[in-house]
Formats: C-alpha cells, structure tokens, sequence
C-alpha cells in the first residue's frame, strides 16, 4: 500500500510533538511494509529518512515557481505569535535565517499549490494529511487523485489557542475534516473536542492513540549523574511549550502549595513560549526564585537528562489532545501527574492525575509523590512498566485498518 | 446425606474522602459519610432489604431451611445510622431462630497480622455488638476475606469458639473433598468448615455470565449437582458475599427467583437438609486434619493476601498504621480511636491494589477511588492527621507534667 502524507514537520526539523508524532508513524508503517512519500514545506539539502519517501516542496520540479516553502509557521503559531515565533524557535531549529515567508497564511497556499504536483506525479492509494495548515493539500490530492483522504487531528484550534480560535484556521480545520474520508483523532479526548467544536459524526472518528518509539537510544542512557540537583533535593519537572495550553500557571500556583509543606522541593520549568515571562515574574513574585529553574527549550538529549533528573513529571495542560510526552517522561523511569484534560490520561492506569484548575488537588499529590517513598517507589515501577505497552506498531496496525476502510469507501 | 451450609458475608467499609495535605491539622473529617450513606442505601434498596424478604419468606414456608451470616460492625454500625429497616429486617432474621450470627473483628480489619491485642478488642466489640443487636453469642469464627493459617486456628480455639471458616484450598485439600468438616492441624477441638468455592462461585460469580457453558443456571441443575456430593461428601459450605443477591447479580438476572426456589428443589431429596455453621460442627466429626501453614485468603485466583498487602503503598501504610497502635490507645481519646481503628479495615488498602490488569474489575467493584494511588494518598494524609493528633496530646501531657 502506497501512501501519500503531507505534514508540516518531520525531525529532526520539527518544533513539537506533531514531527515526533508522524516520524513515529511513519516508522511504524514501514515496518508493516506500508510506502510513504512525506510531504513538508521544507526539507534541508541531502537530507533523508530511512522510512519515508522525503519531499521537500522547497524541492520540487522547476516549473513550480516557488523554490523553497520555509515557512515558519509551526502548528502551534498563531498570526499574532508568528513574529516571535520568527525570531526564536525557527532560528534556532534550522540555523537560517533569511528564507522565511512574512505570512503564514500566505505560506499554506504556497504549499498547497505544490500539492497539485505532487498528486499529480506520485503514485497513491491513499491521502493522510495532518493538522490543518496540510488540509486543503490534502482536499487538493483528493481532487485531483479521486483517491481516499484521512485527516489527521492531533490537536483542534480550540486546544491551541484555550477556546478563542482564529477564524481563518478554524474554518480550514473544519472544511478538512469534512472533506476526509475518515477522521484520526489522537484520543477520545480529542474526538470529543471535534465533535463539538465542528458537529462532525463519532461514527466518521476513528481515535488512535499513540506509542512512544522504543528504539529512542536515550531511554538506555544513565544520565542521572549529570543532575545538577546533587543535595537529594525532590525535583518537580515542568516540560512543554511555556503558552496557555498547557497550564505553565497553574504549575506554578501548585508549586508555591508544595513549597510550604516540601521546603527542599526544586521546581523545573523546561520550555519556552509566549508565556516565559509573565511565569518568571510570577515566581519571582511568589518566592520562588531559589526554588523554581527556567530552563528554555530543550531538545535531544537534554529532554531525557530533564526527566531523569526529575522525582515528578507534572503535566498541567488545559487541553492536551494527546501528550506523548508522558509516555517518554514514564520510558525515562520518571513517573507523572497528568492532567484530565488530556488524551493520555485516557489510556494510562499508573499515574497520578488530577483536574489542571484544581491546584490543591495538584499541590496534594505533588506532595504525597514527594513525602511518601512507598508511592514514588510503586508508582515508578508501575508506570514504566505500563510506559512498554505504548509501541510504535499498535497505532500503525490500527492507522491501516482505518487506510482500508477508507479504501474501500471509495471503491 | 448432605448438608447445604450458607455463610453471607455483609460487610461496608466507612471509605475515606480525599482528604488532601491541606486537611491535616485543620478538620478530622476524614471518612466520606455522604458517599457512604449513599451507597448504604442503595444496596440496601438492590439486595438487603430484598434478599432479607426473600430469606424470612424462605424461613417461614421451610421448617428445615437456615442460614448464617458474618455482619462486620461497621456496617451494622451504618445500619443503624443510615438504614435502621436492614437493620430491623436482620433482626427478624435472627429471631426465627435458624439464622446464626458468625464472629468477626467488629472493623473487619486485618488486626490479627498486625496486633494480637487489638485483634482480640476489636473481636470482643464485635460480640458485645451482636449481643446488643440481636441478642446472640457467636460461637464460630470467621477471619476478614477468610484469611486462614493453623496458627489463627489455633488462636481462634484458645478464644473458645467451636469452629472456623476457611476458603476451600485445593493445595491444602489435595485429593480430599471440601465437603467434609475437618480438623485444623495442631489444634484439639476446633473444626474447619472450608467454603466449596466451585458450587459458591457458579452463584457468586457465574450466575449471569453467558459466556458460561451451565448458563443459565437453574435450581433444578444446581441441586442436580449439589446431589451428587451425596455418597462422597456431608456438607456444602456455600459461602459468598450477600451483596451477590440483587448487587453483584442485577434482579434481571433472576437470582432472587434463583433463591427463592432453590430450597424447595433441594429438599425433595430426603437426604438433603441445612445447617448453620455451629449445627455442622457439632452434628459432623472432623473427616481428617488439614494442614495451612501459609496465609490464605478467598481472594482473586491467587488466595492469598497480595490483594491487601502486594505492593509497597499497601505494606508501608499498614504498618504505619500499627505503629501508633500504642500511642492512639494510651491518648485515652474514644473518637482517636474510633477514628484510627475504621482506618483498620481491610477495604483501604484493597483500594490500593495496584494488581489491576488481571483481577480489576473485582478491584473497582465499590471503589471510591480512581487510583489506587489516590486511596494511598487519602489514607496517609488522615493517618498523618491521627499522628499529628497524638503529637498535641504528648504536649498537653507534657504540661501537665511540668
């Protein structure tokens, strides 16, 4: 089965959890012998991936007019944050600097109009296209091909921006997901949230929940030796993008909680965003200056020293369509604290959990991990237990479950 | 001949609310006394007020019919709070005559392991109890979830009691049947009555399940099978959880029908007749003696006592538990240890059974928790609270003594 995929990043050019996500789809495709050729707006010169068929449209054919679609726009961007956006995480992610496009929206239709070529020269059975900046490529294909689409969802536009959504990518999301074929949508979580948001039918919904990629030579590193925290003190880590989605405030309102009854207790805040600031202000503001550590971005190597040193994992979103990086801090031997409001919640027994609004309820199971060896000892034992249940092949077999169904859709 | 030999257990723990870190030292609230009267009402609403009917309808219109029942302290304790008709209706149970009420630790707690000494209080505030409610002295013992050894039974014959109840362990039985009364190894008098856990759990467990090749059971297939010990065995001990009628087992399945007719159908055999527990005892010698040196449970396929003590959250909490033992009772405060002692019982640290995967749903069957770490977090915060009680006591103390 051939599949044409178009998706905005793909590691190591990714800003976020969407480029792990469909690298690690896309592996476990190919090890089921499924052919993709992946489709990004930018793909680095001599650059290659052992599982997919890599097509940068910066590469395509001459007579497309546009060379090199490097847009900056990440999934998670909004117009408004596209400007810092530009200056920070971009910069850092491709090491250039001058090739970006002034609008986002601008760069979608570039790489949409790259999407005639592509389902005119590949050869397809199916379209999967992944969040919304790739659904009218992928409504395009679908055009041109007559060959079934399915929409990936792995986060709506309400998640993204706490319930105020930008009209423009709204929209787009809604005139993908009902052109698709079939819906993915990485947890029920998420079905729900499309199911409200854009009155799309459960039946047309299939979730797919995600698994973590064990060959991730990280997860067999030691890397507890290069903790910087050398006096036994209890480390709560906080590891996402620093934005409203995912609740960096509320962590910081449990931690002054925590402080008052775990006084040794060291607070981690890995990642950066729009919200950075305004969270150093308010922890300066809240004593905790001594006690709570900004870290910015992390990448690589560093994501697993973080977890590792770390007692605690503490997801706080307020909407997290999945959150995968709960399975790797549980890979990494570090138990966690998710929030309801998140799709990995839904399918993982051995943590700790608790409504991200509620910081009493966060701060009092902080405190318990933290106080009572007996449960960080079970706990930790459990969860990376239950972190090798979460592979790469059980979303691919149920991702082609859902191709043939689609196919067979569409005779 | 043989003998039908029914044990109900009725049993509701106080469960705990979340009782968060912010709670210690500002309220003592610690048991969740909307939920628990909640669900005192219902299942006295799906199964003791019915099942009580269908037992009195059964006592009156079968001269030879009778049953036992062990009813933990707290639960008749709610009863008398929440549902004082149970309560009633159990008392018209009783006074028939031929219903027998067993003995058990009033907390339904796994005291025995822990503390001699608040073993035998709390079995003694159980007696006084039942001597209160209905007028009777228990004079068979049966330990919480049917936790067993030669040693309790040993200790249970020094109490005096005439015999104990024990799950049916095949290890233990080997070639032998349950359906004889036997002998605890190392003990003079004191019989064993072992639960014949296949014919209880094609009731208790199997009744409604489809996927069953007996389904669907009925009274005339039961006794068929109940029959045929005739020749090889005395007695069936047919011990099971009340809430089995009308809760585990929905009405829609016809369990009550199921009840109300199966004692009918089990006496049309001449042979056939029932006993309570004390009545085997006496009525039938020990066949052989059975040797239990481990602890052994009712529990899960592995009847042991993993469910209650596997993990670390389970074993640190209990004993944590115990350690201020001493303490709670030298505080000389009733509410303390009225306090301390309903975290004895044995359904907190059932709560945080981490063993999920295979025996769940049995697990989550009234569990007021969505983890099992959660009910850990809710027990350590109020034993903490217990602990911090003791500390202001130790300085008022103090004072004094100055």
């Amino acid at each position: 089965m051939k599949v044409l995929m178009f998706g905005w990043e793909f590691p190591p050019i990714k800003s976020g959890g969407l480029g792990t996500a469909c690298k690690d789809l896309a592996k476990g495709l190919s090890n089921r012998d499924i052919d993709i050729t992946f489709v990004m707006p930018y793909v680095p010169e001599n650059h290659a991936d052992e599982h997919v068929n890599l097509i940068g449209t910066n590469r395509l054919a001459k007579n497309f007019t546009v060379k090199k679609i490097n847009s900056i726009l990440t999934p998670y961007q909004t117009t408004d944050q596209y400007s810092e956006a530009k200056n920070t995480i971009l910069y850092a992610k491709t090491g250039q600097k001058d090739v970006y496009g002034k609008d986002i929206f601008n760069e979608i239709e570039r790489y949409s109009e790259a999407a005639k070529i592509i389902a005119t020269e590949e050869d397809y059975d199916v379209i999967h296209v992944h969040d919304w900046m790739t659904y009218k490529a992928g409504i395009i294909a679908k055009s041109i091909s007559g060959k079934p689409l399915v929409a990936h969802i792995h986060a709506t536009e309400f998640d993204r921006t706490g319930g105020n959504p930008n009209d423009f990518i709204s929209h787009r999301e809604y005139e993908g997901l009902m052109a698709a074929d079939i819906v993915i949508a990485n947890s029920n979580f998420t079905k729900n949230n499309v199911m409200k948001a854009y009155n799309i039918p459960s039946e047309k919904i299939d979730v797919v929940h995600w698994g973590i990629d064990e060959d991730n030579p990280h997860y067999n590193l030691n890397y507890k030796d290069e903790s910087p925290f050398k006096n036994g003190e209890k480390v709560v880590l906080f590891l996402g993008r620093v934005t409203l989605q995912k609740g960096p405030d509320y962590f910081v309102d449990a931690a002054r909680k925590v402080k008052d009854h775990v006084p040794d207790a060291k607070f981690v805040v890995a990642g950066s965003g729009d919200m950075l600031p305004r969270m150093i202000e308010k922890a300066a503001h809240l004593g905790l200056s001594n006690d709570m550590l900004f870290s910015g971005f992390l990448k690589g190597a560093d994501v697993h020293k973080a977890f590792q040193m770390a007692d605690l994992y503490v997801m706080p979103s307020v909407s997290e369509p999945f959150g995968l990086v709960a399975l790797e801090s549980m890979k990494n031997n570090t138990p966690t604290l998710l929030s309801n409001q998140s799709g990995v919640s839904e399918v993982v027994t051995n943590a700790l959990k608790t409504d991200f609004w509620d910081t009493n309820s966060m701060a009092n199971k902080i405190i318990a991990a933290l106080k009572y060896p007996a449960l960080m000892e079970d706990l930790t034992e459990n969860s990376f237990a239950e972190s090798k249940k979460f592979n790469l092949d059980e979303p691919a077999r149920k991702t082609i479950d859902i191709y043939n169904k689609a196919m067979n859709f569409c005779g | 001949m043989v003998d039908i030999c029914f044990y109900f257990q009725v049993h509701q723990p106080y469960r705990l609310r979340q009782y968060s870190v912010f709670d210690i030292g500002n309220n003592h609230n610690y048991f969740d006394e909307e939920k628990n009267r909640e669900i005192c009402l219902k299942v006295a609403r799906k199964c003791y007020l019915p099942t009580n009917l269908v037992m009195l309808e059964l006592l009156k219109r079968h001269p030879d019919f009778k049953i036992s029942y062990s009813i933990s302290g707290v639960a008749l304790e709610q009863f008398e709070e929440y549902a004082p008709d149970v309560l009633e209706s159990f008392k018209e149970l009783v006074k028939t005559g031929r219903v027998e009420i067993l003995s058990e630790t009033y907390y339904h707690s796994l005291a025995y392991l822990y503390s001699k000494e608040e073993f035998i209080e709390q079995v003694e505030k159980h007696k006084k109890l039942v001597k209160r409610l209905f007028n009777v002295t228990p004079t068979v013992f049966r330990n919480t979830e049917l936790i067993y050894n030669n040693e309790i039974a040993k200790f249970i014959e020094g109490m005096g009691y005439k015999a104990i109840i024990s799950e049916g362990l095949d290890n233990a039985l080997g070639w032998r049947s349950p359906n004889f009364v036997y002998r605890p190894y190392t003990t003079d008098k004191i019989k064993l009555l072992m639960k014949n856990y296949r014919l209880s759990d094609d009731i208790a467990f199997r009744f409604s399940n489809k996927g069953w090749a007996e389904w669907p059971l009925t009274v005339e297939k039961f006794t068929q099978w109940a029959n045929a010990v005739n020749g090889s065995g005395e007695i069936i001990n047919l011990f099971m959880d009340y809430e089995t009628f009308g809760e585990h087992q929905w009405e829609d399945t016809g369990i009550f029908e199921f009840l109300r007719h199966l004692p009918n159908e089990f006496l049309k055999h001449p042979d056939n007749g029932f006993v309570t527990p004390t009545e085997a005892a006496r009525k039938f010698n020990a066949h052989d003696v059975v040797d239990i040196h481990n602890l052994s449970s009712w529990a899960d396929i592995e009847r042991d006592l993993s469910a209650w003590l596997g993990n670390k959250m389970q074993q640190s909490s209990i004993k944590e538990l115990y350690i201020v033992e001493k303490l709670v009772k030298e505080a000389n405060d009733k509410k303390l240890l009225d306090d301390w002692r309903k975290l004895t019982t044995s359904d907190h640290f059932y709560y945080m059974c981490t063993k999920w995967f295979a025996d769940g749903d049995v697990h989550k069957y009234f569990n007021p928790y969505d983890s099992p770490y959660d009910s850990f977090i809710a027990f350590m915060n109020c034993l903490n609270d217990i602990i911090l009680r003791l500390k202001e006591k130790d300085l008022k103390i103090e004072i004094k003594d100055n």
